[in-house]
């Protein structure tokens, strides 16, 4: 009943298992934030309400992208921001590349950007000879030891404090072995620092883009995102196409649920609102700004009614942290630049449903994601949709790998199954014989081993409700 | 006099007959006549969640059949209650027999649901004092809507004491194919849910769920945990039923 790529996120996920500090890291760490978001809506009401709002800016953003879009690249030029698109993550770094060229920069330091993730865009720029340093401190901890991120919005989560002072004192620069939190962030501290004044450019992700003002607005808690943004001469940033909303107006409620819901903030400690170079007779702020509009695969979901929810997401982490699976095996165990539940709808609609057939059932459709999500994406429909599109090629979609994921084997499954529980006395036949010889099928038989890996063996009552009801007449009190 | 029908899944049929039986002389100590058409299987749910939906719409085609009279459909499990109610509508979507799905989906109730909401039974509790703990079925909670019913009618008891669960509402990790294409999540899962679940000290560990009671339960006798696990409709009618 597996396709063969059934097993990649099963066999990382069961490594994961095994690695009781990973799994204590992640408990703690997804507790506390569960926590933290329930203290920031003590009324479910108002919570609903506001996801409600929410889900309806994000949906009528969605109605108008076309449009909004086109808006949103008149006002940016108007305010001199230098508006470029893609289609796909390779024209994304060649743009990239070209900007820097131009203006002969050779370092790149980072705010934190998922989009830059998914363009890989570290490492073909090293490939290109330039330096790209993330400033994000997560990032920077993830990066000194070759690491993918393994949440969107705390890229470092996987590390307790313990590790984090082990490799400080391994990697970075006559630094001391210490524990202490503060006395580690200061040394981080000291290197981003010099790296913002010596960079030759400053790169950033978007989390709101609005269409009326051509505004960039930037969610952060460290000030680096100010600082990669405004100290050097050059600004790029990078968003995803789904990002633009028509109004500021808009802006407030999508913020207020996005800190709260990721971080259980109220506020973020800094918003950034970003609205081109700097201007005449002002002290600072880079001299140009670029941005970069990413497509890669978002047209396709923008184009399915259904799978177009999937463009509604904030990037909070909330399905991650509520996420039963995430929490025991945490992100990289996917294989997947966007872990947890999102990323499981993301990453094969970008990859294809075959391909990455792995995710989307590593799942046991518990519903915790869409249940917290703050722009209501229904995660669990959309699994089972993708399922549907792995196997089957439905007229109409564009579903990338559609029918791929298919098996002989899974085929002959499910048409067995159909051909006994759709006639009545076949199934009746075959509870019969499940009743008075199923506790004799062997632990280790196909299927049934799986279970038995740490449960006992399911065993049949020795008559069924069916035959008892028979039996006994439906029974009288 | 009312009548339903009764629905009592297949999970239900092979593995805890028990709970049907009991089920339905809940249903009829509350003074209502029951229905158990002949013929049902299953309600299609694991093929509709893989994604072989012709494969689920000839099963749920099968079951729909069974129940024509406007009476209302309950049975004993959240999980095929949220398929039969919430999912049907969506699997049938666009065929020609939708109405008639969409008029079948809108009777069906999960039994604790139809008890509290409906019937406003009335428990008298006979049993001695117990402890007891309360795992909320995922699909029952999130699919269904169930609004704290099996609880209220836990605490109806006045000899049972029901302890919180921690995490009452994370997932046991049964997740129906989830369990064999994933069993180490699964199995982690279902592990730490019977940690849980020891933690309160109680002594039975109660669901609504055939599916989530076979997976605590297999995961509890393999560690020869004393801990008991059993369908509420069964606790129900064994301590409010005179011998």
């Amino acid at each position: 009943m597996h396709a063969e790529t059934d097993i990649h996120f099963r066999d990382a996920a069961a490594k994961a298992l095994l690695d009781p500090q990973l799994r204590a890291n992640f408990r703690r760490a997804m507790d506390g934030l569960i926590a933290k978001r329930r203290a920031q809506f003590p009324d479910p009401g108002d919570l609903q309400d506001l996801r409600h709002l929410s889900t309806a800016i994000r949906s009528r953003s969605l109605l108008n992208l076309p449009d909004l879009l086109e808006q949103f690249e008149t006002n940016c030029t108007k305010n001199g921001i230098q508006v470029h698109w893609a289609e796909t993550c390779e024209q994304a770094n060649e743009l990239i590349l070209a900007i820097l060229r131009s203006k002969g920069a050779k370092t790149l330091v980072k705010g934190k950007s998922m989009v830059s993730e998914e363009m890989h865009l570290n490492a073909f720029l090293e490939s290109k000879g330039i330096e790209a340093l993330e400033s994000d401190l997560g990032e920077y901890i993830i990066q000194l030891d070759g690491e993918t991120p393994s949440h969107i919005i705390m890229p470092a989560i996987h590390k307790n404090k313990d590790q984090i002072a082990r490799q400080f004192s391994q990697k970075i620069k006559d630094a001391k072995y210490t524990e202490d939190v503060d006395e580690l962030t200061a040394m981080a501290r000291r290197v981003l620092r010099q790296k913002f004044l010596d960079a030759d450019a400053g790169l950033s992700g978007v989390n709101f883009a609005v269409a009326e003002t051509g505004t960039l607005c930037l969610v952060e808690n460290e000030g680096n995102g100010r600082m990669s943004t405004h100290v050097p001469p050059l600004h790029i940033a990078v968003m995803g196409l789904e990002k633009v909303v028509a109004t500021l107006e808009d802006v407030a409620p999508l913020y207020a649920i996005l800190t709260r819901s990721a971080t259980g903030q109220a506020v973020s400690t800094y918003f950034n609102l970003i609205t081109g170079p700097r201007g005449e007779g002002e002290m600072d702020g880079p001299q140009e700004v670029h941005l970069v509009i990413l497509d890669n695969g978002r047209s396709r979901m923008y184009a399915d009614p259904q799978l177009r929810a999937t463009l509604r997401c904030i990037r909070c982490g909330a399905c991650m942290n509520h996420c039963p699976v995430y929490t025991r095996v945490g992100g990289h165990a996917y294989e997947a630049i966007y872990p947890g539940p999102i990323g499981k709808i993301l990453t094969p609609q970008m990859e294809g449903v075959g391909a990455r057939h792995d995710l989307i059932h590593g799942s046991s459709l518990c519903g915790a994601c869409a249940e917290v999500c703050p722009v209501e994406i229904p995660i669990p429909e959309i699994l089972v949709r993708l399922r549907r599109e792995a196997t089957h090629e439905d007229a109409g979609s564009n579903v990338v790998g559609r029918g791929t994921g298919r098996t002989a084997t899974e085929d002959w499954a499910w048409r067995i199954w159909a051909g006994v529980l759709k006639r009545p006395i076949v199934y009746r036949l075959a509870s019969w014989f499940a009743t008075r010889f199923g506790r004799a099928l062997p632990a280790g038989a196909p299927l049934i081993k799986n279970w038995t890996q740490t449960r006992s063996k399911p065993v049949p009552a020795r008559r069924s409700l069916a035959e008892r009801v028979r039996a006994e007449g439906v029974p009288h009190v | 006099m009312r009548e339903v029908y009764f629905y009592g899944t297949c999970l239900v049929d092979l593995f805890f007959p028990d709970a049907g039986m009991a089920g339905i002389q809940l249903l009829q100590k509350a003074g209502v006549k029951v229905i158990f058409p002949e013929g049902q299987t299953c309600c299609g749910q694991p093929a509709f969640n893989c994604g072989y939906w012709e494969e689920a719409r000839d099963v749920a085609r099968t079951q729909v059949a069974l129940f024509p009279r406007d009476l209302p459909v309950i049975l004993p499990s959240g999980s095929c209650a949220g398929m039969m109610k919430v999912h049907y509508p969506e699997l049938f979507h666009g065929q020609p027999d939708e109405a008639e799905v969409r008029a079948f989906s809108t009777r069906v109730f999960e039994l604790t649901q139809f008890l509290v909401d409906v019937l406003d039974v009335k428990l008298t509790d006979l049993g001695e004092p117990v402890k007891v703990t309360w795992h909320s079925s995922c699909h029952a909670v999130r699919d269904l809507g169930l609004n704290g019913e099996p609880q209220a009618l836990i605490d109806q008891l006045s000899n049972v004491e029901r302890v919180p669960l921690t995490r009452e509402h994370e997932c046991c990790g049964f997740g129906g194919t989830f369990s064999v294409r994933q069993p180490e999540i699964s199995g982690a899962m279902a592990c730490d849910k019977a940690a849980d679940a020891e933690a309160t000290g109680a002594s039975v560990v109660l669901s609504t769920d055939g599916g989530c009671l076979l997976n605590v339960h297999g995961t509890l006798e393999a560690k020869h945990s004393p801990l008991r696990v059993q369908h509420i409709a069964e606790f129900l009618w064994e301590r409010t039923h005179a011998r």
